[in-house]
This record gives structure tokens, sequence and C-alpha cells, in this order.
């Protein structure tokens, strides 16, 4: 059975070249052309799509989303660790209601957490009515980044908590035991010992964040109107609107890059972890 | 005093969780149109929500293609898990990068791809091409679930049982399959629950007339308020909360949750 057993990966094949492989290489191969898509024969080779990523206004759009990526993800990192923590730490019988409480956002349609924020941060939203009804000046930060990155974090908050909290329930508790006995405070047993420990689920954390932040064009299409465009933004429009399919496989391209890219430095980052015990700072 | 804090800063994430949308949920019950003003208690929100046909469609479809596509993932990646676990080191390796590749990928570079090709094979975009898409990004999740339930499995328990006259479907039906039962249900969920959420995939991939509730939620928030949208989002809570007691009486280990 063990040699007949493999041919039923087969089919699967076939289907991850069509369905899989080919389309990313139609991808590239549009991004490195230029004529009328629907006519195949006015196909010739170009780089005019890559140049034209390099423009100023395209580089400010891109250099906006890795820096409102990063800023989110940075948030979330600093607000989602102490909550992995304190619900690793609460008694079990609670640790499942939290944990459940915690998950039920994400449970709930994308779209909808996203259009909640739309009608609390919008400029006659629940926070503005809020604010006239005390007395108080009124916030303008709907459209804009700050509601951007706000929805940034609300979306995917759990997605940072929720790998460094399987991490931290699978440390052994000797090892802390062992880190006490052996004299070290609990603040110093966090930072030399469980802090260490969590960096895998840290790595994956940073990374299911950072993606989708990067990536995304409905946060920044609803929450920051029509002047936040990001690179997510861009590509929808050239699929959508613009159908300019060479440019926006220029642009998906040149994405999945800079993401591999990042991915590579922060696997890199683990790697190193690995060697050493405690982090030299 | 650190007990405090914790409940107090554990107290203030589950505020900015839940604040968002229980301020729908009161809007959903407000008279009056327009956000922030309190026209009085109504469930006519409620009554709108169901009468919209755009919104039952788009509920219908995306249930639809929820179950189609996490059924049809869920048998075809099983077979392909097992498949690939059998297979040598080289393909092995290569099989599973490749089907690493649609996880890896941002949604909407798997989107505009997808789309690419089904307009490069003249296809109609429609109904079809959404539940292709949703297959090709559910089938990978499928076969990572049920893989380490293979890897774990004792690969001796078959051939036991193929030694003492089981035919090869016989032993699969009655070892392998009840072995790697929790990973190919895991698998199922993470399917469902992955294409009822989809937004960016499906986006690309639809055509006039087929869309589901992210799609149109998406076209609604772009167009304004629209106070069954709240109303909606009650609903959705609510049934989340619901299941999800379901699940935890069930399995009462919180950390089956994790999808």
């Amino acid at each position: 059975m063990k040699n007949r057993a493999k041919f039923l990966a087969y089919p699967y094949l076939v289907w991850m070249a069509i369905f899989i492989v080919i389309p990313l290489f139609l991808v590239l191969f549009y991004s490195l052309t230029k004529g009328n898509i629907h006519d195949p024969s006015s196909l010739s080779f170009s780089l005019e799509s890559y140049a034209r990523v390099f423009e100023v206004n395209y580089l400010k759009v891109i250099w906006k989303s890795f820096k409102l990526a990063f800023i989110s993800t940075l948030f979330c990192f600093v607000l989602g660790y102490p909550v992995a923590l304190i619900i690793s730490t609460v008694k079990a019988k609670y640790k499942s209601i939290l944990l459940m409480f915690f998950l039920v956002p994400i449970w709930m349609n994308f779209l909808l957490r996203t259009y909640a924020w739309m009608s609390i941060l919008s400029p006659n939203g629940f926070i503005n009515r809020l604010l006239s009804f005390l007395g108080l000046p009124t916030l303008s930060i709907m459209p804009g980044q700050t509601a951007v990155v706000l929805g940034m974090i609300y979306n995917f908050l759990p997605f940072m908590v929720l790998p460094i909290y399987t991490v931290l329930s699978k440390i052994d508790r000797s090892v802390i035991e062992a880190a006490m006995d052996l004299g070290a405070n609990k603040i110093r047993t966090f930072f030399n010992v469980i802090f260490p420990l969590t960096v895998p689920g840290i790595i994956s954390g940073i990374t299911m964040v950072f993606m989708p932040a990067v990536s995304t064009f409905v946060i920044s299409r609803l929450l920051g109107g029509n002047k936040e465009l990001l690179i997510g933004n861009l590509i929808e429009q050239q699929f959508t609107v613009q159908r300019d399919w060479h440019f926006g496989s220029a642009l998906s391209i040149i994405l999945m890059i800079m993401i591999l890219i990042s991915m590579a430095v922060m696997s890199k980052f683990e790697s190193d972890n690995d060697n050493g015990g405690a982090p030299t700072w | 005093m650190v007990k405090f804090l914790k409940r107090f800063y554990l107290s203030l994430i589950f505020i900015f969780l839940y604040a968002p949308i229980l301020v729908l949920i009161i809007y959903s019950f407000n008279e009056s149109k327009s956000r922030g003003h309190w026209g009085g208690f109504t469930l006519k929100w409620y009554g709108e929500l169901f009468r919209d046909r755009d919104i039952i469609k788009a509920l219908y479809y995306t249930f639809l293609v929820a179950l189609l596509s996490s059924i049809i993932s869920t048998v075809i990646g099983t077979f392909s898990a097992i498949g690939i676990h059998n297979m040598g080191h080289f393909g092995k390796k290569l099989a599973l990068n490749i089907n690493y590749l649609p996880v890896l990928n941002p949604d909407i570079v798997t989107g505009i791809a997808l789309m690419t090709l089904f307009i490069s094979l003249r296809m109609q975009l429609g109904f079809l091409t959404m539940l292709l898409s949703h297959i090709m990004f559910n089938i990978p999740y499928v076969i990572l679930s049920v893989l380490p339930k293979l890897k774990q499995m004792n690969k001796h328990t078959t051939e036991a049982a193929l030694d003492l006259g089981a035919t090869p479907s016989y032993a699969f039906r009655k070892v392998v399959i009840p072995e790697i039962m929790p990973g190919v249900i895991t698998g199922a969920l993470i399917a469902f629950t992955l294409s009822i959420d989809d937004f960016v995939i499906s986006f690309f991939n639809t055509g006039p007339g087929v869309t589901n509730l992210s799609i149109h939620v998406f076209s609604m928030a772009r167009k304004g308020v629209k106070p069954s949208i709240n109303a909606l989002t009650t609903l959705m809570l609510l049934t989340v909360v619901i299941l999800l007691l379901l699940i935890n009486k069930r399995t009462t280990k919180g950390d089956e949750l994790i999808p």
C-alpha cells in the first residue's frame, strides 16, 4: 500500500500546477510585458511596469503601506503580549471562557468588524457624538491614517495573541521553577527564560499581523477614504478600475518580493535566537 | 495589586474588542436612521434585513460556497495528504512547498493571480470561479492539518491490518480514517471558517449577480450608512457566541477553539 498510496497525491499535483503555479507565472508574465491583454499577439517584453513602480508617487504609497503595517504590528505586539501572558496564568476553568470571548470577534465577519469602526470613528459617529455631548472638541481621525492603524490593530490583534499564547501554554513549568530555584526573581525569569522561549510564537504572530496589514485594501478604503491609498488599493484599482494588468502584476510581484525579504529577515532573527540561550540584551 | 492590574488591563482590551460591536448593537435598535441620534427603540431594521433580497441572496451564496468548498476541499485534501505522506523525500518537499504558497502569499496576490487565470482561460467570472477559488485556498489548510496526524500514526498498524487479511480499502476505512479523523475535522472547520469570512479572493473571482456577505457589506459600507447592517452584525454575534458556547460545552477545552 505504501508505494501505491503516493498516487493519491498525483491529481492534486496537477491541480496545484493549474491553480497555484500557473496563475503566479501568469502574473509574472504580465508584469514583464506590455500591450493589450486580450490580444496575445500584441504583447511584447517590457520593463515599463517595473519602472513605473519606482516613480515617486508609487514609492510613497509603498513606503506608507509598510510604515502603517509596521506601526500596527508593533502595537499588536505591545498590546497583545501581556494579554497572552495574562490568559496563560489564569485558572484553567476561566481560561477557556476568556479565550473564547477573545476569539468571538475574529469569528465575526471581517468586513462587519471594519464597518463597526466606521460607525464609531466617522465624523458624526459615536465618539464624536459622545465628545460633543460632553462639550469637548470633536476629533477628525477618520478618514485618516490613525483610523487605518486602529482598524488594523483591531482586526489583527488576536492573530498576535494566539500564537504567543500557544507557545506560552506549552512551556514546561519545571524550567520556570528551575530558574526560580536558582535564584532568579520573577522579572529575571521572564526576560531570561520565558521571553526567549516565546520567540517562535512572536515571530509567527508578527507574520500573521504584518502580512494582511501590508497588503490590505479594505481597511484603508473604508477607514482611510480615498486619500489613504496603500499598495493593496493600487493593485486592486489596476485590476478592477484601470484594467492595467501589467502594472498591477508588477506591483504584486514587488509586494511578494518585499514580503519574502521581510520573512527571510524574520526567520534569520529566529535562528540566531536559537543558537544562544538568553538574548544578548 | 498585580492581580488588579492584570484584570484592569484585560478589561481594557476586552472593551477595545467589544465596544465597536456593542455600539452597532445599540444602533440596530435605533428608530432614527442617522448615527448618534437616538430616536427610540425599534425592531424595524431586523424586519428590513429579512426583506432585503440582496442580503438574503448574499447569505445564501456565502453558506453554499462555504459548505461546498469545505466538503470538496476536505475530501481532496485528505486523500492528497495521504498521497503526499507516502511520497519520496524530494517529491514530498516540493509538493509541500507549493502547497504552502497560497498560505504564505497575501490574499490579494492569490486573488488577482486566480482572476488572471480564469480570464485567460476565457471563463466567465461567477459562481463557479468563486467556488473553485475557495476550494483552491482551502485545500492547503486541510492538508496541513491532516499531515501531522499521519505522521503521528504508527505505520505498522496498517501493515498489521493488511497482514490479517484486510483489503487495502477496508484497512483504509477502519484503520487510517479513524486515526486521522481529528485532523480531518480540524481541516474541515478551518476551511469552512476561512470560506465564510473570505472577502479578498471572492472579490476578484466573482461575477455580476453573485456576491457573498463580505462583498455585500463592502459595497454597502462604501455607499454609507445602512442600519440593517447593524441588525446583521447583532445576529452574527449572537450566532457566533451560541455556536462557541455549544462547542465549548462539548469539548470543555478552550485550546480546541483555536483555529
